[in-house]
């Protein structure tokens, strides 16, 4: 069996149905107790005091920001490549998701840096490169919504894309790209030495996995509400050229 | 009742932000899904009624 069968929209629509409800289960499983233990059940750091608390939401949302841009990446050079219909669709369903995930980084970022660094914004190249994909998330919203041909807007879509996965790529290296700025290094790695201590550790990856499975329960929702609104435009035009 | 101290604010208010955001991501999600679903079901409906 080859996974491009799932490109059928039948076939997709069965099998996220299937799937949907032991995804939303397991984020229920793994997000809560993870909030609750990273909120109430973690100890003051050295550094930073109580405010490593917003690490719980910080860094899984900017993680998650980052790695969506990259599955739209990928579903967008299916796209272009195979013309494959559920995966643009994905990639437009997964952007208010992204966006919500940049916007949540951005003002917890701020909140956590005014009193760590004594400022809310500093043009450090994380941030920036950070704010410059909230705008390339903005930019593919917008082109979907201008563009009325689907398979125009897709095309498009995909060009831009790939263009702002430079800025997606910076946010996540800009630390080790430049040994300058504000912004602390990555908090989770596989390097055990690196990361941070493991009482902050694992509710972090508790956080972190219900962060990517809330984002799958999301994503597959949003798809089909997608593929269904394709078949909904269809029959309206069969309608419309019946009436005719 | 918990002890946040100095960065009482900070925390409270990031929490505060990121739980909004992401209720009302979903909720968003879950009210179009449904609007959806209801449209082309009742399409469906007056496509099969006309044959």
């Amino acid at each position: 069996m080859s996974l491009w069968e799932f490109a059928n929209p039948v076939r997709f629509m069965a099998l996220s149905g299937k799937v949907l409800p032991w995804v939303i289960g397991l984020t229920a499983l793994t997000l809560i107790p993870g909030l609750i233990w990273g909120f109430f059940f973690t100890p003051e750091a050295v550094n930073f005091g109580n405010s490593v608390k917003i690490i719980y939401v910080h860094v899984p949302s900017a993680m998650m920001a980052i790695n969506i841009w990259v599955m739209m990446l990928v579903t967008s050079l299916i796209w272009i490549v195979r013309r494959h219909h559920v995966s643009v669709r994905a990639a437009k369903a997964a952007a208010l998701i992204g966006v919500t995930m940049t916007v949540i980084a951005l003002i917890t970022g701020a909140i956590w840096g005014e009193p760590m660094w004594g400022t809310y914004w500093a043009w450090d190249p994380r941030l920036t490169s950070f704010l410059i994909l909230f705008l390339f998330y903005l930019g593919y919203m917008a082109l979907w919504a201008a563009i009325e041909n689907p398979d125009t807007a897709a095309d498009l879509t995909s060009v831009l894309c790939i263009v702002g996965s430079v800025f997606a790529l910076l946010s996540r290296y800009a630390v080790n790209f430049w040994n300058q700025g504000l912004h602390q290094g990555a908090s989770l790695s596989m390097d055990k030495e690196e990361h941070v201590a493991d009482v902050y550790y694992l509710p972090l990856l508790l956080c972190l996995a219900g962060f990517v499975l809330l984002f799958i329960a999301l994503v597959l929702i949003r798809t089909r509400t997608e593929l269904r609104l394709v078949r909904l435009h269809r029959l309206e035009i069969r309608e419309r050229m019946k009436d005719a | 009742m918990l002890e946040l101290g100095k960065y009482a604010d900070a925390i409270l208010s990031s929490w505060g932000a990121t739980l909004a955001l992401l209720i009302a991501l979903i909720l968003v999600t879950w009210r179009r899904s449904v609007q959806v679903k209801k449209a082309l079901h009742t399409a469906e409906k007056r496509a099969s009624g006309n044959g």
